[in-house]
């Protein structure tokens, strides 16, 4: 069935939507765990999305919608788009055919305009090797428009789990270490969207329940995406997306 | 548990999200993090200036026993020779290495991480400035070489150094926005080569008029034309780049 256009008008990330991403309070404790000011009213569109790499098509006609509270999960074989549907929902892809729209009080945008919403994390997603952990969170707070001391970075270093290694440089990190420290750059900014493109690949068994952890305290402040090939994942959905038949 | 341990005390928290494009000084804070973030990471590896470095050493080196070979005496041609001279060393090392701030982000793979960070214009002006940077140590080093082995005479040293600094700011403002066109490229170097050039060769040859006319007279005023065009280029380049770089970049 075809559904209509969303009937909103696109513009640049709403000021509003700036001032709704009031940071948590980040609290100390044990197990790990983030707190949210409050639940960010929010809503994506996705209406018709089509991507293709060159002459292959691989996926089309893709219309959902999601609410804040809500999990997605992505699945499907590999090769099915996974990535590539969660790359349209980030803006890092322009989709080739349909329209993606995150609505939030003050107004809606296109993934391009929503940096200040989405956290992004990816077996594709690379940070500086040449810098510490500690450097990294730092720049990416500073690009984003951010005031962070030492002593936060540090505490959001210890809840993913990356405690007292934030001064080695990641050329000396794990894979999994590396990924821990993939989640502490999409949740800097607390985004009120959280993609998560194969979310406990490389973890261990205590990161994988940290990983649940933030999917939890996500659903609670916004909404998650999450593409996976694991069904176990598939626990996590409020909706499922299957991609590739 | 302890409920007060478990709540703890609230530790310093990140504090609000500014919108780094609603605010010209939250852009430039974020573009000087951008360049600080680029300085780090170039003077622990070193890999654009060691090249640059070497590159102009050797053309310095090769010029000098040239030049002593022929034994060339200081007339206007001999001036516009070594003036033609310095400019191909500098311009040749510069090329080696200016296209490395965003080659190096696509190589590392850390291109998507900056995408989704970072304002477009706060990029552009970052790498700029790390650009400029290397230019000014690089265009400082030529010239000493060049003065001391290759023996070229200053006549106005203030010319001179503005001609220097004029002529970088050309090639940061064309190079910054090539090297954003070419990051993703195959045959990165030589398309970076194919592009700068027509770009910059109308700039560098009033540079090596004006760089001659520094060398033999004293005094900015004979030198002030080719200044006054090197300025003006390197701002129009600069302000263009800076308008075209959002799609480039999104692209």
């Amino acid at each position: 069935m075809q559904r209509p256009p969303p009937a909103v008008e696109l513009g640049a990330c709403p000021t509003d939507v700036a001032t709704v991403l009031a940071p948590s309070r980040f609290r100390t404790g044990s197990p790990p765990r983030l707190c949210y000011n409050r639940v960010v009213k929010l809503r994506l569109t996705v209406e018709g999305v089509a991507a293709r790499y060159g002459a292959r098509l691989v996926f089309h006609d893709v219309s959902l919608e999601v609410r804040g509270g809500e999990a997605l999960v992505v699945s499907g074989p590999n090769g099915s788009g996974k990535s590539t549907f969660l790359r349209l929902l980030a803006g890092l892809q322009r989709p080739d055919a349909g329209v993606i729209v995150y609505e939030a009080p003050g107004g809606a945008c296109t993934p391009r305009d929503a940096l200040p919403l989405i956290g992004w994390v990816a077996p594709d997603l690379m940070l500086y090797r040449d810098l510490t952990a500690r450097e990294n969170l730092r720049f990416f707070a500073a690009v984003r428009g951010l005031r962070c001391d030492d002593q936060a970075l540090d505490l959001l270093l210890e809840q993913v789990g990356l405690g007292g290694r934030g001064n080695d440089r990641l050329a000396t990190y794990s894979s999994g270490m590396a990924q821990r420290l993939r989640y502490a750059y999409a949740l800097l900014h607390r985004p009120p969207v959280l993609l998560l493109d194969e979310p406990t690949v490389t973890l261990d068994e205590r990161g994988a329940g940290l990983v649940d952890t933030l999917i939890a305290a996500q659903r609670r402040a916004g909404m998650v995406v999450i593409a996976t090939n694991d069904p176990r994942e598939l626990r996590y959905a409020d909706l499922v997306l299957r991609l590739g038949g | 548990m302890d409920r007060a341990k478990d709540t703890g005390p609230e530790a310093p928290a990140v504090e609000r999200p500014v919108r780094t494009d609603a605010a010209m000084p939250a852009l430039l804070a974020a573009a000087w993090a951008v360049f600080v973030k680029d300085l780090r990471i170039e003077l622990r590896t070193r890999y654009a200036l060691n090249a640059m470095v070497l590159f102009a050493a050797c053309t310095a080196l090769m010029v000098s026993v040239g030049t002593t070979f022929i034994g060339l005496r200081r007339t206007e041609e001999a001036l516009l020779i070594q003036s033609s001279l310095l400019w191909a060393a500098f311009l040749f090392a510069a090329i080696t290495g200016l296209s490395r701030g965003f080659v190096q982000e696509e190589e590392a793979r850390t291109m998507a991480a900056l995408r989704l960070a970072a304002p477009p214009a706060a990029v552009y002006l970052g790498k700029f400035l790390l650009n400029l940077a290397l230019l000014a140590v690089l265009g400082a080093i030529t010239s000493l070489l060049f003065i001391v082995l290759v023996r070229v005479q200053v006549g106005s040293p203030l010319a001179f150094v503005a001609l220097i600094g004029a002529g970088s700011l050309c090639l940061a403002a064309a190079t910054t926005i090539l090297a954003a066109i070419i990051a993703r490229a195959s045959f990165k170097s030589a398309l970076f080569a194919v592009l700068a050039f027509p770009l910059l060769v109308p700039p560098l040859i009033i540079a090596i008029q004006g760089t001659a006319l520094s060398l033999e007279n004293a005094g900015l005023g004979p030198a002030l034309g080719a200044l006054q065009f090197l300025v003006a280029y390197s701002v129009a380049t600069f302000v263009a780049s800076l308008m075209l770089f959002r799609f480039v970049w999104e692209a």
